[in-house]
């Protein structure tokens, strides 16, 4: 494994290393979203939208009817959204009853979940929010250097310099990166970059009543997620998984993971995220054979003709 | 809790990660319920019945905590042989009068805790009547004579007085003990009835039961949360009730984990009971005296002097605040001008002012920080009543419904009232929010919690306390000289606050200053055992005295709490004393020892002869667990070293209330008022003592009526704050839920046709509004009576102002109210429900009239326009 390959995707152990910084840069910052405790009170997302002065969505009120939540998908403006997941689930007041595995995700509007028949109702909560990605792909296909890694290994936008191309938008294998309406920039999470270097934790971890968005060093907060993991194993909390934790996955790992309560697909995220541009030296070197071998062709052609002209 | 109290509910979490199993009953399925370990769903307005069987269930299988219950607890306590309960007269107790729906509660007394005639009885109401009978209950505290005007409110915080300590029976077994009272009156009160009644299963009603006790007695305890779920009701007294008997009976009052938190509604509700903003009470739970009855000093407190526990001071209470108030104008000689209290003539409660607005003898009205034409029960009944004003004060953050009813009210829309002809003058002035005042809050825990004024208010923005000084300062100018005597309360009021800042705004800690207390020399007070009633003293709240010890604001305090002990004495301060756990004596055994290592909180230590522990003891310092009361001791010497509960005449927790309450001394579970069932435990329906106003604009349902066959509940939610005011109009939070909606099962939907995300109509005997459909699987159907009862979920935040708007919810609920403290009746109610938005203007009156015809209903409405819709 090469540190050339892992530049695109693949483990790496230090992000703002790799983007040049030096060796006495801070430790790499992220945020452990603890959906056990996750009440859903919406804090993170308003405390979010007061510290970044994000605008309100006011102009188009209207129920999404998607449980209780009503902002629907991380954007320009939201840059944190609480996920409402009502489920119907095995009765739980039986316990003599092992819990079943059905194999598949459950996925649809509220109230319409697979599962059993009649049971016991639960019901899911869950802020999302950036990755800030190991390889983040936002940043690799930015033209204009708008993107760019911080000190604390984030992924920050910077408004001023973002020329609205809008490359990154498709390059998230999130969705989270978005074009504000109106404006015709990107924005998305800073994991508030101004007030990592005052010194402050993020607005939504210090909104968080339940400490379900905990923030700190990346590597301390992995340890705590796989404490916690194990010990909800062990009260029979059996699905509980972390979410991005894994630096070997497709993004090297989230800067931002989670502890979810079921499979990802059912809070809306990628169960199996990769880095778009992960293939990029493979399409490259795709791309060179390609047009070496069309050279050749076109080439041959030539020669064809030339050949050709010849016959009576 | 998690939807009202976010940030409290993070102490919920962290319990439940140290092991602590979280139960939560309510009829929804709330983000409380989603991260508790059990929800229980049942019908809304049954709790009585699901309390009830859980007090069964300690009872028939002996799982009280019999040490604590037989020498805490008054149920080794005889009652009179004329008692009669609910079992015997089929829902009553005795002492009901049926013509003025009117409970006599002389039979409710201990036994010969009558036997002494009262000196100094409080004169009484003239046209009360029955003066023969009265001797007994005129020395409670307030008597009989207040039922026709305040009647249990005016007992203030200590409840009713009694005469004297009852004959007790240390081994229960005494047929009218109230142990042994207790157990007949709950033994209906079984698993299967909770099944019948509240659509609560056995086995979960079991699981509920077995953690409950399971996890009470010597080595651990459970608490109790609730919030206005439980407390608006036509028997809501009765609910906090049996919780408190519940509660007494597991031994969980009084000790560290244990006790009943009510979850206020607003950020100092607490405090605006304390100093107080209710009509019928005085500052710290003092009553507030009668004109016909409290002629003078002498009689005001008559009833209480020669009465046990600290009640028995209130004399000093009462003369601290008599000089508080008028200084040097008050003294020995003018009865410390007690003749200058207000005095009630009647109930002033807010739904009597409404129907006196109605009637036109209430012509002015200052509503402050309230939202009534969104907020309170029955808004158009609220909005009739602002509409029939002469002048009108609003004072809030943001412009309400309350100040702008004149001009698009809903009544404009249906031409019930036209803006020309309303003669109301509206005065609309902002008011400043609490991080541009100084102040204090005081949370549900009655720890004081002091703000500093982080910026100076927008604008014509200013503090309650800048408008009410400047107010009594200029209307003190403008009487300045006159010589009519009934100016003089207000001129010889101390009213000399210190002005600072280019607003003029008082010194709000000067008012603490006041409301703390200073002695003669003027030094502040340190604590309510220092209150004379010679008036040397001065006292403004004698439950916060202490507050400003040593001229140190102590609410100011804020010592994190990893660098205090446990019980954190130095964040803010608790009343009374900085006490964090009021009557912690009952931490410790009869003879002073913890009950258990695992709980200890405040213990005897012999050696040094005090008591002590973690907290301030709620008990006097160096009264011994052997002391026993003198012949004819008076106050606090009146009690026992073994009487923890020291604010009850008796000292004991009552699980039977002798006196203080108007609809009964043990709670029975009565329907709500509008239910779609019967009552299967009594023939007697709903809590015989409630106050109905049936006239037009407010009628009633009748019990099991088809026209209006679903139940529905009102509550909030967690992006918005009550009516409105304070989140409909900021943008982040409206967003966040942007409409009027109505949760409701997907089974109801199939039986009525409504859609996701469609629309809905709710129609009730005062009105109908529409809003969007959510239909989930949280919303479930209850097998109740033997029959599916639907439940209609209501959030009541929205109105016609702000950026979110929609119908109030409030609108659909009818006035109908608890007897002790006339709170309305806003979580259980029936509706019917149908597709469709409502009809506009006339047509909508049309609707609720033929809806109230189908019904059998006064019409009341003729229709206009239209023709509502079956």
């Amino acid at each position: 494994m090469t540190s050339d390959r892992n530049r695109l995707s693949g483990p790496l152990a230090d992000p703002s290393a790799d983007a040049g910084y030096p060796d006495d840069h801070p430790p790499r910052m992220g945020f452990f979203t603890d959906t056990s405790v996750c009440i859903g009170c919406k804090a993170c997302q308003v405390a979010c939208k007061e510290w970044n002065l994000l605008p309100a969505e006011t102009g188009e009120l209207d129920l999404l009817g998607q449980s209780f939540d009503n902002t629907g998908a991380l954007s320009a403006n939201n840059w944190r959204h609480v996920a409402f997941i009502e489920q119907k689930t095995e009765q739980t007041t039986a316990p003599d009853r092992p819990p079943v595995d059905l194999g598949m995700p459950a996925m649809g509007p509220p109230g319409h979940d697979a599962g059993a028949a009649d049971g016991q109702v639960r019901w899911l909560m869950s802020s999302d929010v950036c990755k800030h990605c190991t390889h983040a792909a936002c940043l690799d296909v930015c033209p204009t250097g708008s993107l760019f890694r911080t000190e604390f290994g984030t992924v920050v936008v910077q408004e001023d310099i973002c020329n609205g191309c809008g490359y990154c938008v498709p390059a998230c294998p999130y969705g989270v990166i978005d074009i504000r309406p109106g404006d015709g920039r990107a924005f998305k999470c800073t994991l508030c970059y101004d007030r990592l270097g005052a010194g402050r934790e993020p607005a939504c971890a210090q909104a968080c009543p339940t400490d379900s968005i905990q923030f700190g060093p990346l590597e301390e907060l992995r340890e705590r997620a796989d404490r916690r993991v194990t010990e909800l194993h062990e009260r029979g909390v059996d699905q509980a998984q972390l979410y991005g934790r894994d630096p070997q996955d497709g993004v090297g790992g989230d800067g931002a993971f989670f502890l979810l309560l079921d499979e990802p697909e059912v809070y809306g995220l990628p169960p199996d995220p990769v880095v778009t541009t992960r293939d990029l030296p493979s399409m490259w070197r795709h791309a060179a054979t390609a047009a070496v071998g069309v050279a050749v062709s076109v080439a041959l052609s030539f020669l064809g003709r030339g050949t050709e002209r010849r016959k009576p | 809790m998690a939807e009202c109290h976010p940030v409290g509910f993070q102490w919920v979490m962290e319990a439940k990660e140290r092991g602590a199993t979280i139960i939560h009953v309510d009829p929804r399925f709330t983000r409380t319920s989603a991260l508790a370990d059990v929800h229980v769903p049942l019908r809304a307005g049954t709790d009585i019945a699901f309390l009830g069987a859980l007090v069964n269930h300690v009872l028939s299988t002996g799982k009280d905590f019999r040490e604590y219950v037989v020498a805490y607890t008054n149920a080794p306590a005889i009652l009179r042989q004329d008692f009669a309960d609910t079992e015997d007269l089929d829902g009553l107790f005795s002492g009901f009068d049926p013509e003025s729906h009117h409970y006599e509660t002389t039979t409710w007394m201990y036994e010969g805790a009558d036997a002494s005639a009262a000196a100094g009885a409080r004169d009484r109401w003239p046209a009360s009547g029955g003066e023969g009978e009265q001797d007994v209950a005129a020395r409670q505290h307030g008597g009989r004579e207040l039922r026709d005007t305040a009647r249990a409110e005016s007992y203030g915080a200590g409840g009713a007085a009694l005469g004297g300590k009852p004959a007790l029976d240390p081994t229960l077994q005494h047929p009218r003990c109230v142990y042994q009272v207790l157990k007949r009156h709950f033994a209906r009160y079984t698993p299967e009835l909770v099944e019948d009644v509240c659509g609560v299963s056995r086995e979960l009603f079991a699981r509920v039961a077995d953690a409950i006790t399971a996890n009470s007695g010597r080595e651990r305890t459970t608490a109790l949360c609730y919030s206005v779920g439980w407390t608006q009701h036509t028997v809501g007294v009765q609910y906090i009730r049996t919780a408190s008997i519940l509660q007494a009976l597991l031994g969980n009052i009084g000790r560290p984990g244990g006790g009943i938190l009510a979850l206020r509604g607003h950020a100092s509700i607490q405090g605006s009971t304390d100093v107080p903003t209710l009509f019928d009470l005085l500052p710290g739970y003092i009553p507030m005296p009668h004109a016909h009855q409290h002629q003078d000093l002498d009689a005001f407190v008559a009833a209480d002097a020669g009465t046990t526990g600290f009640w028995g001071n209130m004399r000093a209470y009462v003369v601290s605040l008599l000089k508080a108030w008028w200084g040097e104008a008050a003294t020995q000689e003018n009865d410390y001008r007690f003749d200058w209290l207000p005095r009630l003539t009647g109930d002033h409660g807010t739904y009597r002012t409404v129907l006196n607005q109605l009637s036109g003898e209430c012509k002015g009205y200052f509503l402050v920080g309230e939202n009534p034409a969104v907020g309170s029960a029955n808004a158009k009944l609220q909005r009739l009543g602002l509409a029939n004003l002469d002048w009108l004060v609003v004072r809030d953050l943001r412009m309400i419904e309350s100040a702008t009813f004149w001009k698009d009210g809903p009544e404009i829309e249906t031409g019930e009232l036209r803006t020309e002809e309303i003669p109301t003058e509206v005065f609309f002035l902002p008011a400043a929010a609490h991080t541009e005042k100084d102040g204090s809050f005081t949370n549900t825990q009655r720890l004081l919690q002091w703000h500093h004024a982080a910026i100076t208010p927008p604008g014509d923005a200013r503090s309650d306390l800048w408008f009410y000084y400047h107010l009594g300062r200029i209307i003190r100018e403008k009487l300045a000289g006159s010589t009519d005597p009934r100016d003089r309360p207000l001129l010889d009021l101390t009213w000399d606050y210190p002005t600072e800042g280019p607003l003029a705004e008082p010194s709000a800690d000067a008012v603490l200053a006041e409301i703390n207390g200073h002695g003669p020399d003027g030094q502040p007070l340190s604590t309510s055992t220092q209150l004379r009633d010679d008036g040397s003293t001065a006292c403004g709240v004698w439950i916060y005295c202490g507050v400003r010890a040593h001229g140190h604001n102590q609410a100011a305090n804020r010592r994190p709490r990893h660098e205090q002990s446990r019980v954190a004495p130095d964040w803010g301060w608790a009343w009374p004393a900085n006490r964090r756990i009021l009557y912690n004596r009952a931490s410790a055994d009869p003879d002073g020892r913890p009950w258990s290592e695992r709980k200890r909180y405040v213990w005897w230590d012999a050696e040094q002869g005090r008591w002590t522990g973690d907290d301030v003891p709620d008990f006097e310092a160096d009264k011994p667990p052997g002391y026993r009361p003198p012949p004819g001791a008076k106050a606090q010497d009146a009690l026992a070293g073994t009487d923890p509960f020291i604010m009850q005449s008796d000292g004991r927790a009552w699980l039977f209330a002798p006196a203080g309450l108007a609809d009964g001394p043990l709670p029975a579970h009565y329907e709500p008022y509008e239910s779609p069932v019967d009552n299967p435990l009594y023939g007697q329906q709903t809590n015989p003592a409630l106050q109905a106003h049936d006239r037009p604009a407010n009628r009633y349902h009748p019990a099991g009526n088809q026209v209006y066959p679903y139940a529905f509940t009102t509550y909030r939610l967690t992006e918005h704050h009550t009516a409105g005011a304070m989140s409909r109009t900021l943008p982040y939070l409206s967003e966040l839920q942007p409409e009027f909606f109505c949760e409701v099962s997907p089974e109801l939907a199939a039986e009525r046709g409504l859609e996701h995300l469609g629309w809905a109509t709710i129609t009730t005997a005062r009105t109908a509004v529409e809003a969007r459909v959510l239909v989930t699987d949280r919303m479930k159907p209850l097998r109740v009576r033997g029959r599916t009862i639907h439940q209609v979920g209501l959030p009541y935040h929205w109105g016609p102002e702000g950026l979110s708007t929609g119908d109030a919810a409030n609108e659909l609920l009818s006035v109908v109210l608890d007897p002790n403290v006339r709170i309305q009746e806003s979580k259980a109610a029936t509706c019917d429900i149908r597709p469709d938005r409502r009809p506009r203007g006339p047509a909508l009156l049309a609707h609720v009239a033929a809806y109230r015809r189908r019904a059998g209903l006064p019409d009341d409405t003729p229709p206009t326009t239209g023709e509502g819709r079956p």
